[in-house]
């Protein structure tokens, strides 16, 4: 565990690498890298479009150039620009970081021609493992095993069909070039082969500017789980032991840890040497990845190799100790390896939550944008490593990914570090964004995670019908209403409590004994609390539960015991009229604090009719239109799809909530939405 | 002047006798009891006076009786008592004047049955939060809430004793109008209670919340006080209704377009802010008394505060985008630095390009001034400025310390604003500023071009501590327009531009000259005001002597 936070002694021998670094690329993993580098006294250079000119990786750089504007290829992907960079800065050399152009083997070509290091592998190796059919290909020569099906280059949506026919289904549909899961798509028989085919290529063509396409065999119920391999330039390549990467929404890691709670030593093993074999086919040098899809009976087949540092590497970190960026600038200096196989040990257990600002409600995640009013990352708690490239006041903007951070948690155990990764989302204070926490919070505690028992369809299995919230308990509804009432019983006394002489009657006693009601969900229950100190006793439903907190009402982060129990509820809104949003257990709550006499009356309240929405089609996201496939006049199906949105590289297609005639439309491709902005009208 | 028609209701009273007689204890106080009509004509002498007390008490918390109390229920509206007690802290209402009857002895308003104990008005005094206030409810179950001379001298009752103590007076307005039996009677009432309204102002802090309708002449004591309040869907404010309207101007108008919350919080600035329901209303007013001193000889209050004075506010240092003329919501800035980042805003829909309210600092209400990037580039108009003015001037009456943040690009140009008399209307808010002598603090965090420099609470109208942030620009004007007139004609427009910027886009010039006391890191803002607040608590400035000003109104 000593690189789980990374200390200097893991960097402590003075070794002559680079004097100066330029990191292409932004957020946290540009700051992950020069966190690195300042360990080991290199300079670093940050590059960066113009919205982000005050980001935290450009104030971290000890130098920043400005690569161009806010979309990515006119920036992070401006080749030309950031070698400028690199030339007018005199760094040495270039990390590459995660995505962009970290498997660009043209970048890489041209870094190595104007004499500047490409911290990664060579050409050669990007080139072999970037393009899936020739990675295969390599993979099987080396003894590698591969998934049953694998074919070659698609031309047109028959052939793709025709192809699946011979495979079988289910089949897969992904871009050659892609890497991760982006642009990864499942097709269960010809028509969504079809669809599939023409999401696939098209996003291909805007994402990496090569069409080509990918379809193989899809293995039901797998486990994702990938071996951290590192390799040096003198033909030494070691595993570094596994990561298990299996909950995924859309085929994009949510939770990950290492190592995995399915293999047996003997799996293990025989998976790392598998990795190291590739590896060391391809002359691999620096950090990789080389990802396996397992199934039940342990069986495990080779997916693809990522030639870069992977999102998810300080789980490997924390379990190896070895800083895998410090270990990526050595090799890349030429250094041989330090270590020998037998040297790497599985040191506890890490587990890493990818906190996104995004709605887990929709499609258990779809992005959302907004300033981040309110930002507190839980580092108080021990064994709590949050990497991140973004502060209270940052813009989560629509133009990059819209990862907040990368919240590692470190245990002697898995239910250790499984306790702290809890206790750390429950004090993460996000504000201003929706983020999806409340998923992750339900992930980490859910029975069958728990147990070890996942695979990626983890979530589609344990949330059929979508992710909707944490569900309460009898006992965590008192405790939730029970907290509610005290803070506002807290709110109330504080707010007669005036500073000075200001005429406030002495007559009147602090009161002892309030008749309150709840609301929550509709459900109302009538409460009696009373005070003792900073304790209240809550009398509901027959129940007595006792609150007590320092009620400290500036704080995000409300720490109260409720019946013995310790709990952080967060606070996220409170009214005058009586509505309290608390975030208890990792979800949000509305609820609503009445006087009695305020109950009673309010049942003559009017009801305000909100707007109907099922015959009107919303933006669920930011994003740009990029098709739309109805025209007024036109009468759609229930499910038809009326317009592709793409947010965040990802396109989305919305369809009919019902059957009926297209009443009018609002966007064009091309146009740019927001969260909420009206697409379509049904009629 | 509209008026309801009163509803005579003597064939209703028989039923009351009746269930009375059957049911003699069923009689019992309490808003929510069962209301038994009286036979009036059944009281007599040879009942005892403590009798005739209890009845009396007993009809007038009845009000108009049940059946009119569930009509007003079913309208989606409070009682006048319950929204008393709802208002007021717990048992704390005291009631004044629950025996007067109205004394109009016209088309047949004499016979008892038309008298109510009480008459059409609920008032008297109570505690919000400890603290006194005096109230008035109008009881819309009574003859519609109109106003007779016994309503009218019941709150004049009232508001002669607030102006003595020092304590607000909070109205609760829900009136058909005059009382069109009493005449002028009912006209005489209106204006004693104007009268009231004008010698208050500045005294006490005088607020109304508009909960039913409240027409014709009515309509000017809201006016004239100094926060008007309404409920969406169920008040209105208008001079003359839609059906006068029509016969008139020939206008088909609905009542809430002519006059609901959204038109006056919106359109007509009116009023200040609109609540979602009576319940809503009176909740939000507890929460809004709360940051008003009693009265202009007590100072602005201080609540316990959580939230450390010193806590830095890293956010506010990306707040401002890089590119100057790139928008951004002043009202991060302002919840960055309250306290807790409450903020109550003040006519949040009216005139957006500023932005203003209560906010406390270190427990201490304060008043704030914004210009709002985010809309209109946050130049000022003849709203925003008329808008920004009267909130200045209350807080200055009042003792509230007023924080500015400046973002202006200038005086809004056009035709439209110069024959609307933006010189005018612009003057207002230069004069408020200046004439204030409340602590003012200002802190300049990008733009301050022209005259609306000036006019924004700048050092040289007696800011006590006028502050800019790094990305402040004090100047005539921006580069591109000040370039062509100092250069005009000549070649190399955007090299002098540049020399511009270099000179003048910056906080340099006016730090220099002292125009600004210091140029603070964004994040230490709050710091700094809650720092200042402290020493500026004992600033003591007085104006010439003069009867009063002459505001350009």
């Amino acid at each position: 565990s000593s690189a789980f936070v990374l200390g200097p002694n893991c960097c402590s021998s003075v070794l002559q690498t680079f004097d100066k670094i330029l990191i292409a690329n932004r957020g946290e993993i540009a700051c992950r890298v020069m966190k690195t580098c300042k360990k080991m006294g290199i300079k670093t250079v940050a590059v960066h479009s113009d919205v982000d000119s005050s980001a935290v990786h450009v104030k971290m750089a000890d130098e920043a150039v400005c690569v161009g504007p806010a979309p990515t290829n006119k920036s992070y992907l401006n080749m030309d620009a950031i070698l400028e960079a690199a030339r007018q800065t005199g760094a040495q050399a270039v990390h590459p970081g995660y995505g962009f152009l970290s498997e660009n083997k043209e970048f890489a070509r041209r870094l190595a021609a104007h004499g500047v290091t490409f911290i990664g592998p060579d050409t050669h190796a990007i080139q072999a493992m970037g393009d899936k059919i020739e990675s295969k290909l390599i993979a099987k020569k080396a003894k590698v095993n591969t998934i049953p099906g694998f074919d070659g280059v698609v031309k047109d949506a028959e052939e793709a069909v025709r192809i699946a026919g011979e495979i079988g289904y289910p089949v897969m549909i992904k871009a050659s070039a892609g890497g991760g899961g982006k642009g990864m798509r499942i097709a269960w028989n010809d028509e969504e082969t079809r669809e599939g085919f023409r999401f696939s290529s098209q996003e291909a063509a805007s994402s990496f500017g090569d069409d080509r396409l990918l379809i193989e065999k899809f293995i039901d119920n797998p486990r994702h789980i990938e071996i951290q391999v590192l390799a040096d330039k003198h033909g030494n390549a070691l595993w570094l032991n596994e990561r298990e990467c299996s909950i995924q929404r859309r085929n994009q890691k949510v939770v990950e840890e290492a190592p995995s709670t399915f293999l047996d030593p003997e799996t293990r093993c025989a998976m790392g040497e598998q990795a190291v074999s590739l590896a060391k086919a391809v002359q691999y040098s620096s950090a990789g990845t080389v990802e396996f899809l397992v199934d039940s009976k342990k069986n495990f087949y080779f997916l693809e190799m990522n030639t870069r540092l992977q999102v998810e590497h300080p789980i490997t970190e924390c379990i190896t100790g070895l800083d895998l960026v410090q270990q990526m600038i050595r090799v890349a200096k030429g250094y041989p390896l330090q270590h020998r196989q037998a040297d790497i040990p599985i040191n506890g257990w890490a587990i890493e939550s990818r906190v996104y600002a995004e709605d887990p409600y929709k499609s258990f995640g779809l992005p959302s944008i907004g300033r981040l009013s309110q930002y507190q990352e839980p580092v108080n708690i021990p064994a709590v490593r949050v990497d991140s490239g973004i502060q209270e006041g940052s813009d989560i903007s629509i133009y990059y990914d819209p990862m907040i951070s990368k919240l590692v948690t470190y245990g002697s155990t898995r239910a250790e570090a499984l306790q702290r990764m809890e206790e750390a989302l429950d004090n993460y204070v996000i504000r201003g964004v929706t983020h999806n926490i409340p998923l992750l919070r339900e992930i980490i505690t859910h029975p069958r995670f728990v147990s070890g028992d996942i695979s990626t369809k983890f979530l589609q299995e344990v949330y059929p019908e979508g992710f909707k919230g944490h569900q309460l308990s009898d006992s965590e509804r008192w405790e939730l209403l029970a907290t509610a009432v005290a803070l506002f019983v807290a709110a109330q006394l504080r707010s007669q409590r005036f500073l000075g002489n200001l005429r406030v009657s002495s007559s009147q006693q602090e009161q002892r004994r309030w008749e309150l009601s709840v609301e929550l969900e509709k459900g109302v229950h009538a409460v009696t609390v009373s005070r003792s100190g900073s304790t209240y006793a809550v009398d509901l439903d027959g129940k007595r539960v006792d609150v007590s907190s320092e009620w400290n009402l500036a704080s995000a982060l409300l720490p109260v015991t409720v019946n013995g129990t310790q709990r952080t509820v967060q606070c996220l809104s409170r009214s005058a009229s009586g509505e309290i949003d608390l975030q208890y257990l990792g979800t949000s709550y509305k609820l609503r604090v009445l006087s009695k006499l305020a109950a009673a009356l309010n049942k003559h309240m009017p009801e305000k009719v909100p707007e109907d929405t099922s015959s009107i089609l919303r933006s669920p996201m930011p994003g740009s239109v990029v098709a739309v496939s109805v025209k007024a006049g036109d009468t759609v199906a229930e499910g038809q799809e009326i317009c592709v949105i793409e947010a965040m590289k990802m396109q989305n297609s919305m369809t009919a909530a019902k059957t009926a005639k297209v009443k009018s439309v609002h966007c064009n491709a091309g146009d740019t939405v927001g969260e909420g902005d009206l697409l379509v009208e049904l009629e | 002047m509209a008026a309801l028609k009163v509803v005579r209701s003597g064939s209703r009273l028989l039923n009351g006798f009746q269930s009375l007689l059957n049911n003699p204890r069923k009689v019992t106080c309490g808003v929510a009891a069962t209301v038994t009509k009286h036979p009036r004509w059944y009281c007599v002498s040879h009942l005892s006076v403590q009798e005739r007390i209890e009845r009396k008490r007993k009809a007038a918390l009845s009000g108009g009786g049940q059946q009119r109390i569930e009509a007003q229920h079913r309208r989606g509206k409070l009682t006048a008592r319950e929204r008393v007690e709802l208002l007021l802290d717990p048992d704390s209402f005291v009631e004044y004047d629950m025996f007067v009857e109205h004394r109009c002895s016209d088309f047949g308003m004499e016979a008892d049955h038309n008298k109510y104990p009480g008459d059409s008005v609920v008032t008297g005094q109570g505690r919000i939060n400890g603290r006194l206030v005096y109230v008035f409810s109008q009881d819309f179950t009574v003859f519609g809430g109109s106003l007779s001379g016994a309503h009218a001298q019941k709150i004049c009752k009232i508001m002669d004793q607030a102006m003595m103590v020092g304590a607000p007076v909070i109205g609760l307005n829900d009136s058909g109008g005059a009382r069109i039996q009493e005449g002028v009677e009912s006209l005489a009432g209106y204006a004693d209670i104007f009268l009231r309204n004008v010698m208050a102002s500045g005294v006490i802090p005088q607020i109304s919340l508009i909960m039913g309708p409240c027409a014709g002449g009515a309509v000017y004591s809201p006016a004239l006080t100094d926060f008007t309040f309404m409920v969406k869907d169920t008040s209105y404010l208008f001079i003359t209704g839609p059906d006068v309207v029509k016969s008139v101007t020939n206008e088909d108008v609905t009542q809430e377009e002519l006059g609901g919350a959204k038109t006056h919080t919106a359109v007509s600035g009116v009023a200040h802010k609109a609540f979602e329901n009576d319940i809503d209303a009176l909740l939000n007013l507890r929460e809004f008394f709360n940051f008003l001193p009693l009265s202009n000889k007590d100072s602005a209050p201080i609540t316990e505060c959580h939230d450390p004075s010193d806590r830095l506010v890293p956010g506010l240092d990306t707040v401002v985008p890089l590119e100057t003329t790139k928008a951004y919501d002043m009202l991060d800035i302002i919840h960055g630095i309250a306290d807790e980042r409450e903020f109550f805003e003040i006519m949040p829909n009216y005139a957006k390009n500023i932005v203003v309210g209560f906010a406390r600092m270190n427990g201490r209400t304060v008043g704030i001034v914004g210009n709002q990037p985010k809309v209109a580039s946050g130049c000022l108009d003849i709203n925003s400025s008329v808008k920004g003015a009267r909130f200045v001037r209350f807080c200055d009456a009042f003792n509230i310390p007023i924080i500015t943040f400046v973002d202006v690009p200038g005086f809004l140009p056009g035709t439209a604003q110069e024959y609307g008399g933006i010189i005018r209307h612009g003057a207002k808010l230069l004069f408020a500023f200046a004439e204030a002598t409340v602590p003012k603090i200002t802190v300049i965090t990008r733009k301050a071009y022209g005259g609306a420099y000036d006019v924004m609470s700048s050092k040289h109208l007696r800011g006590d501590v006028n502050y800019a942030w790094p990305s402040a620009e004090v100047a005539v004007m921006g580069a591109k327009g000040a370039v062509q007139i100092i250069f005009r004609g000549k070649e190399n427009q955007a090299e002098a531009e540049a020399e511009y910027v270099e000179k003048f886009a910056n906080p340099f010039p006016a730090a220099v000259r002292g125009f600004v006391d210091d140029i603070i890191q964004p994040s230490m803002t709050r710091k700094r005001i809650c720092r200042d607040l402290e020493v500026l608590a004992s600033k003591k400035q007085a104006n010439p002597w003069k009867k009063h000003a002459n505001i350009p109104l």
